[in-house]
């Protein structure tokens, strides 16, 4: 078999009884129970409005109806507003501290963003009403796709695709039927070993093979394996840039050409387009498609782990190809453009979802955009860049870096090499964080570096928070250094819960609330 | 800039302790034909007075669902959410965070889950509920998708009451697995009619209920007939309400459930962001999508909860995971689970009703009009009625009078020669008024 | 017993194989959480993916180091996986073969060997 192992313990080695106190919290932490465990059976905390002798019987469906309410508690607002207040308060978020997720782009959410979409006008609309009635929602989606498409100096943008992953399904489709309307059907996808995890799943998803392409020793795209794969069965290329270990690659044209003239297409992993939003135009390095991140170049908030939004910029062999609906302009009145079986968009891949897509992202995008402007947006690469490059600087000294000759990009990258012989983890490193008061970096991504920490603060951090952040890593690193390892192995300890038994969780999977046994 | 802190003494102080001379310096690895000198041809920044000023204007140009008479559904619903859930769903905990990958500073975002996928269980009947997709139609791809790993077989048949959308979404994405969709003709009281379409290669029926067209079926004999064969059932819901009143698909023998969460805590928004309800029986949980969070107990035997079985998902199963989905819908379910904390089974069944009520009161307003035919034999809150005339022209002419009267089928599948049907809708929102003025109004316009 | 370099075992009795992983492999896996086996009557192949073995937070494909046809399949595991992490050259075994060629078996590593190959890594 090929042990794949990343390497860390996902239950706790030691335990200890649970402590004794009250159980109603600590300072200001409160412990919640379950919605289930507040009684509220057969409650309800919402007043209707019924009209006078409404008859609300049912008789007509007699036969059709379900045998009981469903045996869900109802809370009132009082104990509703408790509940999610007290469990919003066992969170961390960009809101409290750094956040720095390599790849997430934890940029900071704009509240006007939040504003705008809450207007009736955008909110309340229903994608169904006659088109007329919504004319401005349609200049909204127009408007965003004039941004995305000259930043990034494509002809065509699919607004539809409801997340990242959903972006790069709908690039794969597009490149398949292109394939096909030419008669040249191919079989394979290449991606680096770095990608992250979607890019394989995706074209596996879209019907393809996949095969790796492997990484040179500074932690680019290796050429000469990348030539010796091309072939005619390959329809497709994909690639992050800059990469997943938070380097631009430099070769990124060579690749565009290498892969046009083995006649298959380029497809860029936007994912880390907040390096050089403004500053470079994919359309420049010969990318035939790209996905890019609402949620995380243009700041849309994560909410948890989503919605996303994922729309796809086009080269013009592409654009026909596109998924419906296509946003269309007649002179004055915008129209989308539903059928795609025949008509204009007869070409069309088809549909990726019902409706139009993540209207609500895209009212905050444009926002964020307008806000910026073109010079903002330029700035947020920059800063971005240059906040990433200042924290691999202060930290280069004691933490070691896979690659570290030469600038970073957005997120630096360091590996666990120097940890070595401390008997603390990256794993333990990152819990010793938390107690630290800062959300861990992104650790054991991208694969291809052993216990890697990868570490993007993004451009919406001011100089003394990433001092801050940087002070602590060195002070964590100190104490690792000289042995301090039970600060580290059992930590974190200042968090709700520590080192959850998620292996438990795994072999005896529990998935929704019971009621106990009697 | 107001979201850049960096001042340019910070800028300049920071470059130094690089060890660069100016930014240009950390783009070098950026090909020389590739840099931009400048910014790109957009407007500069704009406060925030400049930028309330252009989207307000844009928002204008827009007629909401709210300011007069609205009949539209067809998978999107206008319903009260309470002034508590938006408030709720803006606290900086839930909105700025991330997916709860470090469990321990993320018990908020994952108990919340644990009970949304406790809720989705409870209304559909089934066991095993998943943290969310991204809305009904690709759960219900998804589900196909899923049928056909489980059965290893490579056809799917999809009723003739399944929301055109839907229907598409799932033949892009099973067509790109190899899977084939096989579409019964559109029908208003039709679901029962895909027994007639399971062989020994089908992998799955999928029935909506209700359906496209509002009708309400009891989809029992289908399992029984699909179970026979070898094959799941599918059952489709885009009106998450129904589920306070109708059989749920546990109760009628579904293997999969998938919904359109939207109408429980989320605005209609032009179509996004929703949230997909996925529910399954236990022995398909190893082949589900999405994400699952579980119970678990920490170091000290605390109960707490993490995100499992990720084995299924595309970052540790790459090209062999059973999805690609990455994101779910986070905010949306937060949204959906706090209205449902607060409505409760109960509340949610006289919210049924109550909707069923006005969409009763609708019909009999519409059958009153001689030339209009109402097709839907049993419905929950919304029905197809014919018109004398093609409902997309009879839909604009009354979207000039600001009466939205529902959704022409045509707008969803114009190849079906349904163009004469209407799809009307009425919720808790529809008022008495409403009705009169629709009634009025469409009398008017087939007279005219 | 026999080993092969991807850390399985087979064990030979009449042509009936039963086939596991090391203890070196269960231990470098970490908490094993879930075995995906074949069923039986299924053909297999020498060097093919026979059955996957999950740890929380990774898949490792186990290879067939033989060919036959699957008789058995390890059914305990479905209920208890850590029997893997407990027994790994035990009852943790994952399927019994009926090896169409015995002298593939002999020709893997015997046991000297296997933990010779394992000092080298």
């Amino acid at each position: 078999m090929t042990v794949l192992n990343v390497g860390r313990p996902t239950r706790p080695s030691e335990t200890s009884p649970a402590q004794e106190g009250p159980p109603s919290g600590r300072g200001l932490l409160q412990h919640e129970p379950l919605i289930f465990e507040l009684g509220g059976w057969g409650k309800t905390g919402v007043d209707f409005e019924t009209a006078a002798d409404e008859p609300l019987g049912a008789a007509d469906l007699a036969g059709l109806t379900r045998a009981a309410a469903p045996d869900l508690p109802g809370l009132s607002e009082p104990e509703t507003l408790r509940h999610y207040v007290r469990l919003s308060q066992q969170n961390h978020a960009i809101d409290l501290a750094l956040y720095p997720l390599g790849s997430c782009t934890m940029k900071h959410n704009p509240r006007l963003d939040e504003k705008m979409a809450r207007l009736a006008g955008f909110l309340d609309i229903h994608p169904l009403q006659p088109q007329s009635t919504v004319q401005g929602a349609l200049a909204v989606m127009e408007a965003l796709a004039h941004w995305l498409k000259t930043l990034t100096g494509m002809p065509a943008v699919a607004l539809s695709p409801k997340a990242g992953a959903q972006g790069e399904l709908c690039g794969l489709l597009a490149i398949r039927a292109a394939l096909e309307a030419r008669g040249d059907a191919r079989r394979t996808v290449l991606v680096p070993t770095s990608a992250h995890g979607t890019n394989p799943a995706t074209a596996a998803q879209a019907g393809y093979a996949v095969r790796e392409i492997g990484q040179t020793a500074d932690g680019h795209v290796d050429l000469a394996d990348l030539a010796a794969q091309l072939g005619p069965d390959v329809a497709a290329v994909m690639v992050t840039n800059p990469n997943t270990c938070g380097l631009f690659e430099r070769e990124v044209v060579e690749i565009a050409r290498l892969t046009h003239e083995a006649g298959a297409f380029f497809y860029c992993d936007g994912a880390n387009f907040n390096a050089i939003v403004g500053r470079v135009r994919p359309v420049d390095l010969g990318v035939d498609a790209m996905h890019i991140n609402l949620h995380k170049t243009f700041s849309t908030p994560h909410g948890g782990g989503g919605p996303g939004a994922g729309p796809v910029v086009l080269s013009a062999a592409l654009a026909p190809f596109a998924p419906t609906p296509w946003l269309v302009s007649d002179g004055e009145e915008l129209r989308l453009v539903e059928e795609h079986a025949a008509g204009e968009a007869a070409a069309s891949l088809g549909r990726l979802c019902a409706f139009h897509g993540q209207m609500g992202m895209y009212v905050r995008a444009l926002a964020y955009m307008m806000s910026h402007g073109s010079d903002g947006l330029r700035q947020v690469a920059e800063d971005a860049v240059l906040n990433a490059n200042y924290i691999k600087a202060r930290l280069l000294g004691v933490m070691s870096a896979p690659f570290p000759d030469g600038p970073c990009m957005h997120e630096a990258l360091f590996d666990d090499r120097w940890l070595e012989g401390t008997g603390v983890s990256t794993l333990d490193f990152a819990k010793a964080m938390i107690d630290a008061g800062f959300h861990p970096m992104t650790m054991y991504f991208p694969l291809v570096v052993h216990g890697a920490m990868l570490i993007e603060p993004t451009e919406t951090e001011p100089r003394h928070e990433i001092d801050r952040f940087c002070d602590t890593l060195l002070e964590l690193a100190a104490a690792a250094k000289a042995g301090d390892v039970e600060r580290f192995r059992g930590a974190p300890f200042h968090a709700p819960v520590r080192r959850l038994d998620e292996t438990l969780a795994a072999r005896r999977p529990r998935l929704r609330w019971t009621r106990p046994e009697a | 800039m107001r979201y850049l802190p960096l001042t340019p003494a910070d800028r300049a102080e920071m470059l130094s302790i690089v060890g660069a001379e100016t930014i240009d310096d950390l783009f070098v690895d950026v090909p020389a034909s590739a840099r931009l000198a400048g910014p790109v041809d957009l407007p500069p920044h704009a406060s925030e007075l400049a930028v309330e000023r252009a989207l307000g204007r844009l928002a204008a140009r827009n007629r909401p669902a709210g300011a007069g008479p609205f009949f539209c559904g067809a998978g999107a619903y206008r319903h009260h959410v309470p002034a508590s859930v938006d408030h709720l769903i803006q606290r900086s905990e839930f909105l700025t965070s991330y997916t709860p990958y470090q469990p321990e500073i993320a018990q908020g975002t994952l108990q919340v889950l644990f009970e949304f996928q406790t809720q989705v269980a409870g209304l559909t009947g089934l066991p095993v509920a998943n943290a969310s997709m991204y809305d009904g139609s690709t759960a219900c791809a998804e589900a196909v998708l899923m049928a056909s790993r489980v059965t290893r077989r490579r056809k799917a048949v999809l009723s003739g009451g399944l929301h055109p959308h839907y229907a598409d979404t799932t033949h892009t994405l099973a067509h790109s697995a190899g899977v084939e969709t096989r579409r019964l003709p559109a029908t208003v009281d039709g679901e029962a009619a895909v027994i007639a379409a399971i062989d020994a290669h089908t992998a799955c029926v999928v029935v909506q209920n209700p359906n496209v067209f509002g009708t309400v079926t009891d989809v029992t004999a289908i399992a029984e007939a699909a179970h026979a064969a070898g094959a799941l059932l599918v059952v489709v819901t885009t009106e998450a309400v129904s589920y306070g009143l109708l059989k749920s698909p546990g109760e009628m023998g579904a293997d999969i459930a998938v919904a359109e969460g939207q109408s429980i805590g989320n605005g209609l928004s032009f179509g996004g962001p929703y949230v997909g309800l996925f529910a399954c029986t236990e022995k398909l949980l190893r082949q589900a999508p999405g994400r699952l969070c579980g119970e678990t107990v920490d170091a000290e035997g605390r109960r707490g909860f993490v995100l499992t079985l990720s084995t299924r998902e595309q970052h540790i199963r790459r090209d062999k995971a059973t999805s690609n989905i990455c994101t779910n819908s986070g905010l949306c379910a937060l949204a959906f689970s706090i209205h449902m904390s607060m409505l409760g089974g109960t509340g949610l069944e006289t919210l049924a009703r109550i909707n069923h009520a006005r969409a009763v009161r609708a019909r009999d307003a519409l059958a009153a009009i001689p030339s209009v035919e109402v097709l839907t034999p049993r419905f929950f809150n919304e029905f197809a009625v014919r018109l004398p005339k093609p409902a997309a022209a009879v839909v604009e002419a009354l979207a000039a009078r600001d009466v939205l009267a529902g959704v022409p089928y045509s707008r969803l599948d114009p190849a079906a020669g349904l163009d004469d049907v209407l799809l009307v809708c009425a919720t808790e929102t529809t008022t008495p008024e409403d009705i009169d003025a629709l009634a009025r109004a469409l009398n008017a316009e087939i007279a005219a | 017993m026999r080993f092969t370099k991807d850390h399985e075992w087979v064990e030979l009795v009449g042509d009936t194989a039963t086939i596991g992983i090391t203890a070196y492999a269960a231990e470098q896996l970490g908490d094993v959480v879930f075995v995906e086996l074949p069923e039986a009557g299924k053909a297999v192949h020498a060097g093919e993916p026979l059955a996957v073995v999950e740890s929380v937070k990774a898949a490792s494909d186990v290879i067939a180091p033989v060919s036959g046809e699957v008789t058995a399949a390890n059914a305990e595991l479905g209920d208890t996986p850590q029997t893997v992490n407990d027994q790994p050259e035990g009852l943790g075994w994952f399927v019994k073969i009926k090896v169409a060629d015995p002298a593939e078996v002999e020709a893997l590593m015997d046991r000297a060997a296997y933990e010779a190959f394992l000092a080298t890594l």
